[in-house]
């Protein structure tokens, strides 16, 4: 049986078996090579995308729970916005490679929290690994997003 | 000498522009080897040897499974050498007979379906006979009961300056110390692999993940048997690299191109998963060293004595220029008449290590630095007064027999440390907290260090790199490099120095893409030298290219953009040479020998002070680091922003070296902890705040007189935190990583 859900914003159907990772209809079936594959375990976050507004790795999602389910990934996030403009300004991305899990696990916090504190910065992105920044940029960023400063 | 505060530069903001790589990578349309578009495309799997070394007797095709659906390559489908081009053509790309390690390759297997490529993987078996002493530790290696090649011994190396002997006369007191590091996976978010393609003409076409195009075309001309027309590598957006895609890209390219000359003409695409990423792919080498020190009662250094051995693996790869790093660096940045420094790298049967930044660096002066907070308690003075007499000043000779000149800032490193970690305040203030009995013990440690820029001695020389800047009718100007971005924003810091030495705006300036077929050969993208080497090449390349604007193309001598743009119109109308070419040349005074480790090393070394501050739950024994403070002076920082996320990112990575990170080894000598869920690096809920205080002295050999910092900040963070529990419990600790187990052996047997 087709799973049918929204993806960013537009009704998508997928024939593949219930049991197909949503990180693989994503990339192969949808074309949406933003969401990346880092360890294929939930550990690392590269897969994260919002389902229902909460993050999740896409790693580990069995398509058959996506029924119905509004999914957003990078390529749904405004192309402009001061979350988008302070992650380049703010020096946020290096390689790159864990970036649109980042955006979507900032994506999530300033949902949660529109002025997060450093703390709820961390803890916000503790699901997501990233090897080349030590992380500072990125909280630098998410403050700046936030109308904060970037000064940490 | 005059030196500079970054912060307190006033063109903070314009000398940090946007990267020009930062869009695409969040929006997620940067296209990395996966993404790649590519239709009908074959996916590659590789069958490997499952003992630590042996021979191969027989290889086993299940014949319930339909062989003619795949395509199946062995060694014999090799056209050229069955050989890995490296230093040494020792390790095979494909097993034929004999190996020596677990996880060598064997068979390759591509099909259209990863699933029914998953099963055949099952489908293939291998008859080994195996090693029956495999060899798997250092020590065991050097006592050479059981050769892997002779002696077991692939480079030693001696850098002995002075008499030790002379100094121990000298000394009135002496430590000696016994160290270990263990290997360390660079972890890189993006696992490795290529795509592989089959032109119509015959020529392959190799696209992935990569640090160095040319050493990738070399192995492809090499194990193809095809010469360099017919091969062309385009590095895709590389996801990390960290030096984990300096030399084992070649492997993985040679596998795809083989694979793909036999899928009539289907192209071929293996891309690793994480945990065969990990179990194969080259880490940091593992080291175990010796040391012994001795300083008279004013603590000033008679002698600095270490054995200094890493483990190289199965085949020679990277270690003998790991090996001679590590033995460079080994003395620190430090004043010492008598100097001894044996570096052995051995042959063991695990996988080869091979480059993670530092490059044998931090394994040396991991050792040092703690070998130097151990003087000081037995000399009873304080760590950073130990250091303060000792490091080098200018008119000093260095531990390579190098008069130390005006670019000399070891001091100057410590004095804005010390004080801006306010370190006596914040060293009373901790041994007050511990007396105090609380549930936790608080240290604050320091490594004071040197990293130079650049290839070794006269390795930049042979390189011979090549530069070219090729300036279009329509005004804008591209850069010709096999220089790589893989993180660390050399895409950015290129263009930002070509667009300064050619007084355009940046958007002016593009790097081409790393494609072989296009960019000449500007070295490989490792130790610490994009920046400073490759930037000042382009900075020459564009000294000529506007000379030649305003020798034929009447460009005045005060231009903008627009008129640029006009000259370079009329030299493209008159078909004039609009590329000019830049190739290295060394610095006059730049000598090096390398039998004797005696001269120059570096063109330039960046000098830092580190500070760790952590604290110890006494009840479960675990080590937060609350703050880490890191100045360098880097020479002049050309994009500040990048410089501090290549710091803070290093320092992360170093405090993963410190406290989590840990290979741990199967009986096979495999890594056992393949995964991501007990290979343990730092998130952003581990980390505490790390301040960068970059320094400019601006006397370094790359633009405005810029220094190579990438591997820098891997170098201090261990010695530091290590320096600062040992203060904090009042214990000795010889290995890394320090984990709660190993303090609960340590304050159980000896310490409080």
């Amino acid at each position: 049986m087709p799973t049918t859900m929204r993806i960013n914003g537009k009704a998508f159907q997928s024939s593949s078996a219930p049991n197909a990772r949503l990180l693989d209809v994503l990339r192969n079936e949808c074309d949406l090579k933003g969401t990346k594959e880092g360890c294929g375990e939930g550990e690392c976050g590269a897969c994260a995308v919002l389902v229902n507004g909460k993050l999740v790795n896409s790693c580990l999602v069995p398509l058959g729970q996506m029924e119905q389910a509004e999914i957003t990934t990078v390529e749904g996030l405004p192309e402009d916005s001061a979350l988008a403009r302070a992650f380049v300004q703010c020096g946020a991305t290096q390689c790159g490679i864990c970036t649109p899990g980042m955006m979507l696990a900032a994506t999530a916090l300033l949902m949660e929290h529109a002025n997060p504190t450093l703390e709820e910065i961390r803890w916000g992105l503790s699901g997501n690994l990233c090897r080349c920044t030590g992380y500072g940029r990125i909280y630098a960023a998410i403050a700046q997003a936030a109308g904060g400063s970037a000064d940490v | 000498m005059s030196l500079t505060l970054v912060k307190q530069r006033t063109d903070q903001q314009t000398a940090s522009p946007r990267r020009v790589d930062g869009v695409a990578k969040i929006r997620g349309t940067a296209l990395y080897v996966d993404d790649l578009p590519c239709a009908d495309v074959l996916h590659g799997a590789t069958v490997r040897t499952t003992e630590a070394g042996g021979t191969l007797q027989e290889v086993v095709f299940d014949p319930a499974i339909d062989w003619s659906e795949f395509v199946v390559v062995t060694a014999r489908d090799i056209p050229g050498m069955n050989a890995v081009k490296l230093l040494e053509n020792d390790q095979v790309v494909l097993v034929d007979r004999a190996f020596r390690h677990a996880g060598e390759a064997v068979v390759l297997l591509a099909h259209a379906d990863p699933e029914k490529l998953r099963m055949a993987l099952n489908g293939v078996s291998l008859v080994e006979l195996p090693n029956t002493a495999p060899i798997f530790d250092i020590d065991a290696a050097l006592a050479a009961q059981h050769e892997i090649i002779p002696g077991n011994i692939y480079t030693d190396y001696l850098l002995d300056r002075g008499d030790v002997a002379e100094g121990e006369h000298l000394a009135d007191v002496v430590i000696e110390e016994r160290f270990l590091t263990p290997s360390q996976e660079q972890l890189y978010i993006e696992p490795q692999g290529m795509l592989a393609h089959l032109q119509k003409d015959g020529s392959i076409l190799v696209e992935g993940s990569m640090q160095c195009p040319y050493y990738v075309l070399d192995a492809l001309v090499q194990c193809m048997g095809m010469d360099k027309d017919h091969l062309r590598v385009v590095q895709s957006t590389t996801g990390g690299a960290f030096g984990g895609k300096e030399d084992y890209p070649s492997v993985i390219a040679c596998h795809a191109a083989l694979l793909a000359l036999k899928a009539g003409g289907r192209s071929v695409k293996l891309v690793y998963e994480r945990g065969e990423d990990l179990r194969v792919t080259p880490k940091r080498h593992p080291s175990r060293t010796l040391i012994r020190l001795g300083a008279n009662k004013a603590g000033e250094l008679q002698f600095i004595d270490m054995d200094f051995a890493i483990d190289g693996g199965a085949y020679r790869t990277l270690s003998p220029v790991v090996l001679s790093r590590g033995v460079i660096h080994a003395p620190g940045p430090y004043k010492c008449p008598h100097i001894r420094v044996r570096g052995r790298a051995v042959a063991t049967n695990h996988p080869p290590f091979g480059a993670f930044r530092g490059f044998g660096a931090p394994q040396s002066i991991f050792a040092m630095e703690v070998a130097m907070d151990r003087l000081a308690r037995k000399l009873a003075m304080d760590p950073a007064e130990l250091r303060r007499i000792n490091l080098l000043r200018t008119g000093d000779v260095n531990p390579t027999g190098d008069v130390v000149g005006a670019d000399c800032f070891a001091h100057a490193a410590l004095d804005v440390a010390l004080e801006h970690t306010h370190y006596y305040h914040r060293l009373a203030e901790y041994r007050a907290w511990n007396a105090a009995g609380h549930q936790t013990r608080k240290g604050i440690g320091l490594a004071t260090f040197v990293h130079g820029a650049g290839f070794t001695g006269n390795g930049e020389l042979h390189l011979a790199s090549r530069v070219s800047l090729q300036a279009l009718a329509n005004g804008h100007v591209e850069i010709l490099c096999s220089n790589t971005e893989m993180g660390q924003g050399a895409a950015t810091t290129l263009v930002q120095i070509a667009a300064d030495a050619l007084g355009l705006p940046m958007d002016r300036v593009h790097l081409a893409q790393t494609d072989t077929s296009r960019v000449p050969n500007s070295g490989p993208t490792v130790a610490s030298r994009t920046c400073m080497v490759v930037g000042d090449l382009i900075q020459k390349a564009a000294g000529q290219l506007l000379q030649r604007l305003r020798e034929t193309a009447a460009l005045a001598v005060s231009h903008d953009a627009q008129s640029f743009a006009a000259a370079c119109t009329r030299l493209c109308a008159a078909a004039g040479d609009a590329l000019v070419t830049a190739q290295y040349q060394p610095p006059a005074d730049m000598r090096w020998d390398e039998q004797a480790f005696l001269g120059r090393a570096y063109a330039s070394y960046a000098w830092a002070a580190y500070i760790a501050e952590v604290e110890v739950d006494v009840l479960t024994l675990a080590t937060r680091v609350l703050d880490f403070t890191a100045v360098q002076e880097i020479g002049n920082a050309v994009h500040p922003v990048i410089v501090q996320g290549q710091i803070e990112g290093g320092v992360a990575q170093g405090i993963g070296y410190a406290l989590y990170e840990d290979v741990l080894w199967n009986e096979r000598g495999v890594m056992a902890n393949d995964r991501l869920t007990n290979y343990i690096i730092p998130t952003s809920a581990d980390l505490g705040f790390i301040h960068v205080v970059l320094l400019e002295g601006g006397l370094g050999a790359g633009p405005k007189g810029a220094k190579g910092v990438g591997e820098l900040p891997m170098d201090g963070p261990a010695p530091a935190i290590v320096n600062a529990i040992q203060q904090a419990l009042d214990i000795d600790i010889r290995q890394i990583p320090v984990r709660p187990e190993m303090l609960l052996e340590l304050t159980v047997s000896g310490g409080n």
